[in-house]
This record gives C-alpha cells, structure tokens and sequence, in this order.
C-alpha cells in the first residue's frame, strides 16, 4: 500500500506546530498502525529527517499509552481497539490518513503526537484509592462476600486504561467518564464504602481543577471508548456525588 | 568476593518468622531521615513504593513511561496463585512451594521459594482489601482457576486482565502516598546509572526524557525493579520499552548477574506474520484449559495447508496429531511452558508447521465448543443432536470465558477463531535470570536491591504460570520492606546524602560522554537496525534449542554488532529534546552486552534445565536432561569491562526439604 499521511507535527510545548504532508510506500495490511508508524520513521532516519514522536509501550491494547487521533477519531475507525490494535486493513491504498495527538486543554502537546496526561494522575491521587495500609494484616479476603453482579460491574468499570480517548473524543473536553468509571469501581464494592463521601468530592474537585469540561450527555466518549466503558458509569458517579455533596 | 546467600538457619517452615523477629528496625521517627530510590513502578516496584512510603521512609519513584500505570506488568493476563486452598483441593504452601521448585526444574533456593510461597495468601488479601475486582461465583467468594504445572485450582484472576487489576491496585496505594508527599514520582525518567560512594548504592544518574537534561537523585538506598530482559531478541511479547538497562548499569558497578540463560518461551502466542512485525501478543495460558494443540499427522497434509491448498477443518481427526496430550498423557496440554514450547518447535522443525512461516501449531477450541454445547443442550433440555445448535450454544460458553483473548486473535490476525482453529507459537516471555540477590534481596552492592522479575531468585529455570505477580507482589509489598529496614537501621543518624561529590560528578560524565557519542556518531543505520539483528542472532543461536557451536558462534557474532553498532548507529536530533531514537540507543547499547553474557552463560551451562535447553543434552525421548551433580548452582557473573571477560562465581544450590527427580509430566 501506498498512502500519504498528514502528520501534527510540533518540536515541544512551547511551538505552535503545524500539520506536514508525507508519503510512505510498502505498507501491508497485516501492519499494525503502529507498525506503518515504525516503518515511516525508519524511513524518515534513513532520509536524514526527524522521525515523528508518537507515545506506545504494550502494543496489545491494555498500557493505555498509545494516543493518536486518526482521521478525526480516537484511535482511528475501528471500534474497541487501541491505536496499536488498528490494522491497515482498516484502510486502502491511495488513503490520506490524517494523524493528530489527543487534544485537549488538559492534555498540553510534548512533542508531535506526545501529549501529557499527568492530569490524570492528579485525579487519581486526589482520591482513586482505599486507605488501607498494605500491612499484609487485613481481613482474609473470603470474609466479606462480595455480590458476583456488583463484583462484575466493579471489573467492568475498572478495566478503563487511562488513555484519555474519552476526553480527546468529548466537544467539552471531559473526564467524566474516565473518573467516573474509577468512583464506581469503589462505590460497587463493600471495601468502597468508607471513603466514598470524600473520594467523589475530592476527585470531581481535581478533575474540575484540571481545567476538564463538563458532561453534557452526548455520549460519544462510550462510542470511542476502547475498552467499553459505559455511560452508566458517568451516571454513577453523579449520584454518588449528589449524595454526598448532601451529606458534606 | 564469596557469595553470600544468608540464608537463615532453621527449619524451613520457620526461617521467615524468625528472621523477621531478629531484625533491625527503624523507628518511626527515624524512618522519615532516610530516603529511598525505585526505579521501575510495575508489580514489584509500585508495590515496594506505597508499602516504603506507609512506614515513613521518603520514596523517589521512576519510571521511563508517562505514568506508573503503564508499567508491563498491565499486560499479565492469566492470574496469580496463592496457597489458600479456598477449593480444598489438598493445596497447601509446601504443595506451592515444591511445585514451584519442581515447575523451576530444581534450580531455585529453597528458602526463597518458601517465603514467596508463606506470603502468597496475603497478597490475596491485600488486594481484595484495596479495591481489586478478583473474579467471584454467585455464592460471592472469590474464584479459582487451574494453570500449566499444577494438579490443583490455585490461580486467583479478573478475566483475562489480572495484571492490569493487580497492578491498578498498587498504582493506587502508590497515589494515596504521592497524594500525601511521601512518593515523589519521576515519570518519564530514566535511570542511566547507579553512584556508589564508599562501596554503598548512594543514588542515580537520570534522564530527564522530556527535557533531556540530566540529573542526579541520591538516597540511603537504591531498588530496582525495572523488569525483564526479554527484548533482547528484539520480539518478545514484552513491552517496546521494556529495557535491561537499569538492571545491566548495576552490574556494571559491582552487581552480579545471575542465570541470565534461563528466559521462558511462552508456548501461546501469535505467530511472527512478517518482517515489519515490532511485538509479539501473548495468548494466556489459560486458553490452554480448553483449546487442544495439534500439527498434521502428515507431512503432505502440512504442505498443503502452508500453501494453502487445504484448511486446518479439512483434516480428519485420524490425520492430526495432538502431539501433547500423545506425548504426556497426564498433564495433556497443561504441561509447563518450556516443555509445551519445545514440542511445538520440535513438531515445526520436522516440517509439520502450519502456517506460511512453517512456525506455528493450532490451538483448536472445537471439540471444547461441542463438549460445552452438548452440555448446555443437557442441561436446557434441548436436542443434543442438533449440530448447529450444539455449536451456537458451545460457542457462546467459549465466548463467556476467553471472548476478549478471541477477539484480541480476530483484530491481529483477521480470521475468527470460533470456527477455524487459532495458530500459536513459541515467543520470549520472562527471564527467570536477573540481577543475583541474597535472602535479603540485596545484591552484591551494599544498599543496592533488587526485586520483581529484574532479580533470579525464585523461579529457577523456569517459571510457572501466575507466579510472576506473585513473586513481584510478594517482593514489594511483603519482603522488602523488612530487609531494607534491617539495612538501614545503621543509616539513621546520616542525614541527606549530598549529591555535589566527585561520586556523582563521575556517574554524571560517564552518562553525558555516551550520549554525546550517539549525538555525534553520523552513522548510517537506525537502532532497530542493529536491533533486530542482534535479536535475529538471539532467537535463532540462544532461543528455545542451543548448542555448543551455535553459541560460539553468537558470542562472535554479537560482540562483532556492537562494534559495529558503535561505530554506524544514528541517532537523529538533539539530546536535548524529547528524543525516542536515543532512548533506544542507549538501551540497546545495553542489550548488545547483555546478549552476549547470556550466550556464554547458556554455553558454560553443560545441561539442560527448564528454559535453557541444549541439544547436546537430552533424553532419549527428547527431555531435558539436567546435571546435578555439576550444575546445581546459580551462576553469578561478575562484571569485569566487557562479556567475555566476566567471571563466574557460583552459589550451591542445596536441596533440604526437596528431593531432586528428573520432572515428569507424563
């Protein structure tokens, strides 16, 4: 296959970057999108020109590292897939693909298609976690049965990678889903209970903090999701936060 | 310098707890003066982190990747074991204990195995306490599922993604300190090397990766729990970044590197489909619960279906041969991993391969559709007869197990699995070898730890499935913490550990010099040039069959590559920038020195064991056939300025409460 690809290209935080025009020729469809990235840059090397910076680790759709918007989609056209799941069989030969890093006002650009997610983090150490020490002296874990249902929704919601599709996806630029797949994983399970009140409050503070929009329903962050997570989620945690915004 | 085990005396049953009567402690007071360095923030080092941080000491995390939640150990699919005997099955620690020692084909120190085995229940614990969603039944207690090597339901999981879980796990206990300022995480640093000053770890010399500036970082003690050494064969199914490099600059200072021969070959992955490949996909070990491995019976039947002239359905059951469940009737396709792996290649070397490569066998999951169909038709008191509806229902139970392992197949290799059987092969997976660490896990640098996969210790030569989030939960969160205690007891009056001295002036330049000489190369080729390369030298000389005069050749080969990669590698850009060619530079440069040691390691090793298999010594049925009186010992090599020269010191294995056989699984 041969394809021209339509790279953001931006040399660090501070430049204003632009999009650049490139070919790239032998591609297969076997590749994976990651693949013909690697197949572009080697070619780039060779050239004398600098290879475009794209993040990637596991290439098997669970680091949550990979993060390109492909023709005006989180992860490109296929559905529940990372980037480094696409396959160029997705596309044709002769294709324009246009390839830009997730935007969004939370997400300052690094370098090309390297953005920084360290927002998430933040979110995250506000309140993703239960205060118990890893003493190893807790309570043997077959003491509080834990209902297979909530159990298997808990999984669900905390099975969400981090990638940040969702907000790149979002026209506000929102997390909701990202925290509100995380708040819902605590508030299934019985071990979630304690620290919910303040878990919520301090979460949504940090998420708002971050400069994140807000919800307004759409519903396109499921849709690009890839790994499903579900809206009810979002749901979720807005009950758990009028509850406890009550109870504050 | 001798090696020093310290193990402690006693009865193995005891040695644990008595250990951790007579050691030193900090006091809490005191805990908040010394400073710790990790470097890697997966399983083990995330682990390590949190639980260092709750007793006070102050942490400085790094890792390579944007956040601590990337780490590889996300990508562990199957489970973890433990010893709860929840099924009452008859499991027990000592059955965890000698099925791991067993599983490592007898080349683990016991002592080690046995605390890793006494610790397990806990982990279990701990999780379910922090949130982790383990997979339950409908009573709501926690599941089991059984795994390669093993004769009882000890695996703990959450579907195919207990890695990911587990560590999501550790990643938020690890928050709640960097939420408190007790970690402070260093995302998108790497460790480029170890300053010792006075014999002691003292601290590190880290890149910046996104300014590219250069840093030093200095702490009582340095961890590193930085991972595997898999990407030395450039495929593996580990991650892109995974790199031996924080695990390779100990060594060069003063860290032994033990066994670095014994790497597992995973028997299920996605075969290699062409020359642009980057990686390897994992299929989890459990798929093997259910699917059945065959070849064709035939040779003619082989050609045929690599030219494409026939399909895997075409064949006859009489013309297939299920060479695993032929070859060892009791364990079927549940033998451990080295033994499932030699036999799919041993089947490919004879022509029997499948796919267009000849390097892959099929993991066929029909007759499990029809038996659960058949079943499901039973139980809903519907006709048992009707093939399509036996299929439809069988596939839908198949779907409910392992549906995100079918689907990940479907996406990289477009053909469904549900109704043409998958093809899988052997691909790198784990080192069982890693830096040499004592009891304590210390390594042969005082204050240098060493923890997770990055260390030997206990898996031997080979590593059973779902022991490796064992092993690095069970470092971080439950041995460490008092080992490095006992450590640092005499550290308590010493105060910050300044980073102006001639120690870290030295480190510094060391690093500043080698990045300046890939800046300044103007070489002709890219890294993974040279990469691929030496990982080509390595799967077809080091892989899964080695002998004497392929390894000869190898150790010639490889250090002829970094000569050559020295002298022609491009690096383009500034190393003052975000720059992901020199990352790899610097990390293959490492490879290119670790290879080789690996190549005389599995040359000095004059039998086989586990995943390290020479030709040379096998039965007669094609076992591996292991020298104990020569070889039970681990191999620590000493770093002595290049591979060829280092040194072997060797650490006497002793069996007292295990006795060693020749494993069977037949």
């Amino acid at each position: 296959m041969k394809l021209t690809l339509k790279i953001w290209r931006q040399k660090n935080a501070q430049d204003k970057g632009a999009m650049v025009d490139y070919k790239v020729d032998g591609i297969e469809p076997d590749m994976s999108f990651l693949e013909m990235l690697d197949v572009f840059n080697e070619q780039q090397i060779n050239k004398g020109e600098s290879p475009v910076a794209f993040d990637h680790d596991c290439r098997e759709g669970i680091c949550g590292m990979c993060s390109l918007f492909i023709n005006g989609e989180a992860h490109g056209p296929d559905r529940g897939v990372t980037t480094c799941q696409l396959h160029m069989r997705m596309f044709k030969d002769g294709d324009t693909i246009t390839i830009e890093p997730f935007r969004a006002a939370a997400f300052p650009v690094v370098k090309d298609l390297v953005v920084d997610r360290s927002s998430f983090d933040r979110i995250q150490h506000a309140g993703g976690f239960i205060s118990v020490n890893t003493s190893g002296n807790t309570i043997d874990a077959n003491t509080i049965p834990v209902n297979k249902k909530d159990a298997d929704d808990a999984f669900d919601a905390a099975t969400c990678i981090g990638c940040g599709a969702c907000v790149a996806t979002c026209k506000n630029g929102s997390a909701m889903l990202f925290v509100g797949a995380k708040v819902s994983q605590f508030a299934l399970l019985p071990q979630g209970q304690i620290e919910a009140t303040d878990r919520v409050l301090n979460m949504v503070r940090q998420m708002d903090e971050e400069g994140f929009g807000n919800c307004t329903n759409t519903g396109a962050c499921e849709i690009e999701c890839p790994k499903g997570i579900s809206l009810e989620n979002i749901a979720r945690m807005n009950r758990e936060y009028m509850s406890a915004s009550l109870k504050g | 310098m001798a090696l020093d085990s310290k193990i402690p005396n006693g009865p193995i049953a005891d040695k644990w707890t008595d250990y951790k009567d007579h050691i030193n402690l900090v006091n809490p007071a005191n805990k908040r003066n010394l400073d710790i360095i990790i470097v890697g923030t997966g399983l083990a080092g995330g682990s390590a982190a949190a639980t260092l941080a709750e007793l006070g000491y102050n942490v400085k995390a790094f890792c390579f990747q944007d956040s601590p939640r990337r780490a590889h150990s996300i990508a562990a699919q199957g489970g973890i074991n433990a010893a709860k005997n929840y099924k009452g099955d008859g499991d027990s620690v000592y059955r965890l204990f000698y099925d791991t020692v067993k599983g490592g084909d007898y080349r683990a120190r016991e002592a080690n195995v046995h605390r890793l085995a006494e610790v397990s229940s806990n982990i279990i614990d701990q999780c379910v306490a922090q949130g982790v969603p383990l997979a339950r039944e409908y009573g709501g207690l926690l599941d089991n599922r059984s795994f390669g090597g093993t004769l009882v339901s000890r695996t703990f999981y959450a579907q195919g993604q207990t890695g990911q879980q587990l560590l999501l796990g550790a990643y938020s206990a690890m928050n709640r300190q960097i939420g408190r300022g007790k970690v402070k995480m260093h995302n998108r640093h790497e460790m480029l090397d170890l300053v010792v000053v006075d014999g002691k770890a003292r601290g590190i010399i880290a890149r910046n990766l996104i300014t590219g500036e250069i840093e030093r970082h200095s702490a009582h003690a340095v961890v590193i729990a930085s991972g595997g050494y898999g990407n030395v064969f450039f495929l593996s199914t580990n991650a892109m970044g995974s790199n031996a490099t924080a695990a390779w600059k100990i060594h060069k200072k003063g860290a032994y590197f033990a066994n670095p021969c014994y790497t597992q070959i995973h028997p299920t992955c996605i075969p290699v489909s062409g020359d642009h490949q980057s990686k390897l996909t994992l299929m989890s070990e459990s798929l093997r619960n259910d699917g059945r491995i065959w070849v064709p019976a035939k040779l003619e039947d082989a050609q045929a279906i690599r030219e494409g002239k026939k399909k895997a359905i075409d064949l006859a059951e009489a013309d297939r041969d299920y060479f695993l469940e032929r070859r060892y009737p009791a364990f079927g396709n549940l033998v451990p991993r080295d033994v499932a792996s030699r036999a799919a290649k041993e089947r490919c070397d004879a022509g029997f391969g499948v796919n267009r490569t000849g390097e892959a066998v099929y993991l066929d999951f029909a007759a499990a559709i029809q038996r659960y169909g058949k079943e499901a038709a039973y139980v809903k008191g519907l006709n048992a007869d009707d093939k399509a509806l036996i299929t439809k229902l069988g596939t839908e139970i198949v779907k409910s197990k392992y549906g995100n392992l079918f689907q990940m197949y479907y996406k990289i290799v477009d053909e469904d699995p549900y109704t043409s059987p998958m093809m899988i092969y052997p691909a790198v997976h784990y080192t069982m070898g890693g830096t040499w660490v004592d009891y304590n896990l210390q390594t042969t640098i005082p204050g240098c730890f060493s923890i997770g996969e990055s260390n030997f210790s206990d898996h031997g030569a080979n590593r059973l499935g779902a022991s490796a989030l064992m092993q690095g939960l069970a470092d971080g969160y439950f041995v460490l913490p008092y080992t490095i205690g006992d450590y640092l007891a005499p550290d308590i009056k010493m105060g910050p550990i300044p980073t102006d001295t001639p120690e870290f002036d030295a480190a510094e330049n060391g690093v500043k010099e080698l990045i300046a000489k890939f800046m300044n190369n103007k070489g002709t080729h890219s890294v993974d040039h040279f990469h691929k390369k030496l990982g080509k030298i390595m799967w077809d000389k080091v892989g899964m069959a080695r002998n004497e005069k392929g390894l000869n050749e190898a150790i010639v080969e490889i250090a002829a590559l970094r000569e050559e990669f020295y002298k022609d590698v491009r690096v383009p850009g500034t190393d003052k920038e975000f720059n992901q060619e020199l990352e790899k530079a610097i990390r293959v440069a490492d490879f290119l020195e670790l290879g080789e040691l690996f190549a005389k390691d599995a040359l000095h090793r004059n039998e086989s064991c586990g995943g390290h298999f020479r030709e040379e010594y096998q039965t007669p049925e094609g076992e591996a056939l292991r020298d104990d009186e020569n070889f039970a010992y681990v191999a620590a090599w000493e770093y002595k300025g290049k591979p060829s020269d280092a040194v072997l010191h060797k650490e006497p294995l002793v069996y007292e409460n295990i006795k060693l056989v020749q494993r069977s699984y037949k």
